[in-house]
C-alpha cells in the first residue's frame, strides 16, 4: 500500500508539472530572464504550491504520526554549509542554461524527445558522480 | 502578456497537494532530486521501491493525459552540448545541496526552512545570471 499512495503522489505532482506549465523550457527561462519578456508564472507555481504543503507542515506537526505509520522527516538541520551553496549555484547555472530542473526533466521523458533523453542521461551521471565530489569536498578542510 | 499563469496557479496547488500528500501519508518530503537521486547512487536502500513507484505514477499517469490532450512542447534546445552541461550541473550540484526546485523551494520553504531558503536564493540568483550571460551577453541560447 505504502507504494501506492507514493505512486499516486508522484502522478498528482507529474499532472502539477505538466498543467502548470514548468515542463515547457521557454516559461521557465522566461521567468529568470528578468530583461527579457519576462514571465511570471513560475512565480504562481511556487506560490501556490507552498500553501498546502505550508498547511501540511502543520498538521504534521499535530499528528506526529504519518497516516500509514513510520515516522515524519526531523527537523531541519540548521547549519547551512558550503556544499549547499555551492550545489545551489551549480544547480541554477544548469537550470538557466536548459530551463530543466529534475521534476521537470523526469515528467516530460515521454514527450521531450533527444534533448530531454540527453538531459536526463547527464543529469543521472551527474546524480551518480556527486558522491565522489562530496566526499572531496568534505576532505578539503573543516566546514566553518 | 502572458495568461497561462492561471494554469500556473492550478498546476502549482496540484505540486503542493502531492507534496502534502507525501508528507502526511508516507511521512516523506517530496523532493525530485532526491528521489532519483537516492536511486542513482544507491542510497535509498529499503525505500527503493516508494521511489520507484512515486517515479512510476509521475511518468505514467501525465503520459498518458498528454497523450490524450494531443501532445506537449518542451521547447528545450536541441544544442547537445548545452543539453549535456546543463544536466550534469544539475545533477552534481542537486546532490550537493541536497535538494531542488521541489525540496528546498517547495518543501523547505513552506516549513521555513533556512537552509531552503538559502539554497533557493543562490539557485534563483545562478540561474538567473546564466541566462542574462548566455542569451544576453554571448547571446548563444
Amino acid at each position: 500500500m505504502r507504494n501506492l499512495y507514493s505512486a499516486a503522489a508522484g502522478a498528482v505532482f507529474g499532472i502539477g508539472l505538466w498543467l502548470s506549465g514548468m515542463t515547457d523550457t521557454t516559461k521557465v527561462i522566461g521567468w529568470l530572464d528578468i530583461f527579457g519578456d519576462w514571465d511570471p508564472t513560475l512565480a504562481f507555481v511556487m506560490g501556490s504550491a507552498i500553501v498546502p504543503m505550508a498547511v501540511a507542515w502543520r498538521v504534521a506537526a499535530a499528528r506526529r504520526v504519518p497516516v500509514i505509520g513510520g515516522a515524519f522527516p526531523p527537523a531541519p538541520e540548521p547549519k547551512l554549509g558550503r556544499k549547499l551553496v555551492l550545489g545551489s549555484v551549480l544547480f541554477g547555472a544548469g537550470w538557466g542554461l536548459a530551463g530543466l530542473c529534475p521534476g521537470p526533466a523526469i515528467v516530460s521523458i515521454t514527450w521531450g524527445g533527444v534533448s530531454g533523453f540527453v538531459f536526463i542521461v547527464a543529469m543521472l551521471a551527474g546524480m551518480w558522480t556527486a558522491p565522489v565530489v562530496r566526499s572531496r569536498l568534505d576532505a578539503l578542510e573543516p566546514a566553518v | 502578456m502572458h495568461v497561462e499563469w492561471i494554469w500556473g496557479l492550478a498546476g502549482g496547488t496540484l505540486i503542493g497537494l502531492a507534496a502534502a500528500m507525501f508528507l502526511l501519508v508516507n511521512g516523506k518530503i517530496m523532493g525530485a532530486s532526491g528521489i532519483l537521486g537516492e536511486l542513482v547512487d544507491g542510497s535509498a536502500g529499503s525505500s527503493r521501491y516508494e521511489k520507484l513507484s512515486f517515479l512510476a505514477g509521475m511518468i505514467g499517469v501525465p503520459a498518458v493525459l498528454v497523450w490524450l490532450s494531443g501532445g506537449a512542447e518542451t521547447h528545450a534546445t536541441g544544442n547537445i552540448l548545452i543539453l549535456l552541461a546543463a544536466g550534469l550541473l544539475v545533477g552534481v550540484g542537486t546532490r550537493l545541496a541536497n535538494g531542488c526546485t521541489s525540496g528546498h523551494g517547495v518543501c523547505g520553504i513552506s516549513r521555513l526552512s533556512l537552509r531552503g531558503i538559502v539554497a533557493t536564493v543562490f539557485y534563483i540568483l545562478a540561474g538567473g545570471l546564466t541566462v542574462v550571460l548566455f542569451r544576453h551577453v554571448l547571446g548563444w541560447v
